[in-house]
């Protein structure tokens, strides 16, 4: 999609504003964070577990040229195709000559992140391919031609009635009297739609949670099974994924599972969990006749060993994203990038560039929440303070903000004068606000005021009042 | 001063120096019942915070470097505030992590700083308060507080120990009141929003008054609260367990 995070605070005022979002937002905020604790709180070893996934990604992380190289191998040996993208326009291009090489019209996806980076639908449908999206919430929000607002629930800005909506829109031999009232009646409408679009597929896109380095698998984790439909019926199986999926082995690829769907969802684990190795082989009755592996990188090997560098750690499981306040309030699109919430406020810096997204960082409270239920423990509110400290070095602040700073700093260094000045400020601020305990609205402070009280001070300074008493002051 | 004495620097943090001044006598007040003795240096203004969470490293160094020639003299620095404590515990070592000799005087001065509730509970083992409050009370877990320094249970232990207060807990007391610093100011809708969260579960528990421990939350979730015109009144805990709530008006409201 087209970055459009330099709107932030637009897209977030209009967000505010928008009733049906903020009823889909409420139930987000309670639905996911009590199904996470509750499944945490079933599973003992869930805290030592996210060390280790910790600990895994770290040490693949480390070795990420070695692991690279390795599953590139595994894949070949197993009859398929890596193919290396340095960016989306590489990414684009070698999954459409892939596409062109075996005469495909229709291309069925799973659902993909990676894919939603390279805008792919999009670079198809210019090349006159029909991309076709078969994760429900994916197929929504591409009928309606919007980008995701979340990196698990894609439509999960929507209601019922957006998508009966876009269905009646769309599905051009949908009698209008049939009731689709019902989320079944929905869910039938679609799976009677993809179904068609599943058996004319001649290629297969989905994505991949995870690369195994051991085996040459990749692996996806879905809920509707739309993904095993999308990669075992085409002739061509093409995964998008970037270059940090790698795991090592099949076992540390089941350490992250553990806690992959437990932080997501709140599920022991997803409703499918499939492995993919080459394309079919010999003694197998279904499978691609060929597996191509496209791996991103989009700016993540210039994130190795700097300051975002633990940011390579994410598994996408969306925690963060769900116990946000921010992302509670102003929901994905106001983020205007596929990544939303504070992993994407980390990450879309880092792959978009700072200056076309220098809201991103610092819309945070920086409450630390994300930290807190993050399953490999990325300290989140520590990589947006490194992008808001480059910001501050060489990037774009405003000149008030910059100013106000700096006054600030140079009184308090100045402690003496400091605390003359405080003296006769809050004693001016004390008495003037004495009447109501607050000021409806205060010179340079309508950002507090508009909205919120701002409270009168008591008077006299604390340090004054010391003073006064003759308190210990060495 | 008695050998016994634990020498304690106050950090009284700008907000409490500026606006609520109860808060730091209530500190003093604690903590010498509790076998301290209290010194306030002048040469203190702000830990820094602000400037450090803006990105502007230069400056939060410059105050970082004024606390700790200030306060590394005593045997612990306090502060009644977790954010700032925070601060000074967590990050400035994190501040001094290129500049070795910084660095260490950074190290030592985190380690014998605490927060005013952690100090209490954690150092001076105080398990009773002499006071009384026949008031049903609900607790906002502040940020920094609870996931950098795990304040969670000293601030309880203490109100529970308070003859007559009622404690009720909110749904989700530990979630964020939307202050956050500067951000409270750069995104003040998003900011009033999360504020209009954290009141709403605030008046589900039917608590008429709200404690918490960092001055910051408590001016945004009063300046909201009297704005939307609800009595619920707003105090820091200190001044609740100093037995000092009839010095001085619930924040944001007239005397």
């Amino acid at each position: 999609m087209k970055l459009n995070a330099h709107n932030f605070k637009e897209n977030a005022a209009k967000a505010l504003k928008d009733e049906d979002l903020q009823a889909s937002l409420a139930k987000l905020g309670t639905g996911f964070p009590l199904k996470r604790l509750a499944a945490a709180a079933r599973l003992p070893e869930f805290e030592a577990l996210r060390d280790q996934a910790r600990d895994i990604k770290d040490h693949t992380l480390r070795h990420l040229d070695f692991y690279l190289e390795k599953f590139e191998c595994k894949v070949q040996e197993t009859g398929g195709h890596v193919h290396w993208a340095r960016d989306i326009e590489d990414g684009r291009k070698i999954v459409y000559d892939i596409c062109e090489s075996v005469g495909a019209k229709t291309v069925t996806k799973g659902k993909s992140m990676i894919g939603e980076e390279m805008a792919i639908n999009e670079y198809l449908e210019e090349k006159g391919l029909i991309p076709v999206e078969t994760d429900l919430g994916e197929y929504i929000i591409q009928l309606r031609n919007e980008p995701p607002s979340h990196i698990i629930a894609p439509a999960i800005h929507l209601r019922k009635s957006h998508v009966e909506e876009a269905f009646r829109k769309t599905h051009t031999e949908l009698p209008p009297e049939r009731n689709l009232d019902e989320p079944e009646d929905l869910l039938k409408e679609a799976r009677a739609m993809l179904r068609k679009k599943f058996i004319a597929a001649d290629v297969g896109i989905t994505g991949a949670n995870f690369m195994i380095a051991e085996t040459g698998s990749t692996v996806i984790v879905t809920n509707e099974g739309n993904g095993d439909l999308t990669q075992t019926l085409p002739r061509v199986h093409i995964v998008l994924c970037s270059i940090e999926k790698m795991v090592p082995n099949l076992e540390d690829c089941a350490t992250l599972l553990r806690v992959l769907a437990r932080s997501a969802t709140g599920q022991e684990q997803s409703v499918y969990t499939t492995f993919s190795t080459g394309p079919k082989q010999m003694d197998d009755p279904d499978g691609p006749d060929q597996f191509h592996v496209v791996i991103l990188d989009n700016g993540r090997s210039r994130m190795l060993g700097h300051d975002t560098h633990d940011m390579l750690r994410c598994i996408r499981c969306s925690a963060c994203i769900n116990h946000c306040p921010v992302y509670q309030s102003v929901g994905g699109h106001a983020y205007g990038s596929i990544y939303p919430g504070p992993m994407g406020s980390v990450l879309t810096p880092a792959i978009y560039g700072l200056e076309q997204s220098c809201d991103l960082p610092n819309a945070s409270t920086m409450c630390g929440k994300c930290e807190e239920v993050c399953p490999v423990r990325i300290p989140i509110p520590q990589m947006l303070r490194s992008w808001r400290e480059k910001q501050w070095e060489d990037g774009p602040v405003p000149i008030l903000q910059r100013l106000a700073m700096s006054v600030w700093a140079f009184w308090a260094v100045r402690p003496k004068a400091y605390h003359f000045g405080a003296k006769i400020k809050m004693r001016l601020l004390g008495l003037l606000g004495r009447k109501n305990g607050h000021f409806k609205s205060l010179l340079f402070s309508k950002a507090w005021t508009k909205s919120r009280d701002f409270p009168a001070p008591e008077g006299k300074t604390f340090q004054q009042l010391w003073s006064e008493k003759g308190g210990r002051r060495s | 001063m008695s050998g016994e004495e634990k020498n304690v620097g106050l950090f009284v943090t700008c907000l409490v120096d500026l606006f609520r001044p109860t808060v730091a006598f209530a500190a003093v007040k604690l903590m010498s019942e509790a076998g301290c003795s209290i010194c306030v240096p002048e040469r203190q203004t702000c830990c820094g915070q602000p400037a450090f969470n803006s990105g502007d490293r230069h400056d939060a160094r410059k105050m970082a470097e004024m606390v700790i020639e200030e306060f590394e003299k005593f045997d612990y620095v306090v502060a009644p505030s977790g954010s700032c404590a925070a601060m000074i515990k967590k990050h400035y070592p994190e501040l001094f992590s290129d500049q070795a000799d910084w660095h260490k005087r950074a190290l030592d001065l985190s380690r014998k700083t605490y927060e005013l509730m952690s100090f209490l509970t954690d150092v001076l083992d105080v398990k009773e308060v002499e006071t009384t409050l026949n008031r049903k009370v609900t607790y906002h877990d502040s940020c920094s507080g609870l996931r950098e320094l795990g304040i969670k249970d000293q601030p309880r232990t203490l109100m529970n120990a308070v003859e007559g207060l009622d404690l009720v807990e909110g749904e989700n007391a530990e979630r964020c009141c939307g202050f956050g610093g500067t951000f409270c100011l750069k995104y003040s809708d998003i900011s009033t929003r999360i504020a209009d969260d954290k009141c709403d579960d605030i008046l589900k528990t039917e608590a008429d008054m709200v404690l918490g421990g960092d001055l910051g939350c408590l001016m945004n979730i009063a300046g909201r609260l009297t704005r939307r015109g609800e009595t619920v009144e707003v105090r820091h805990v200190a001044e609740v367990l100093a037995g000092m709530c009839d010095d001085v008006a619930p924040i944001s409201r007239k005397g």
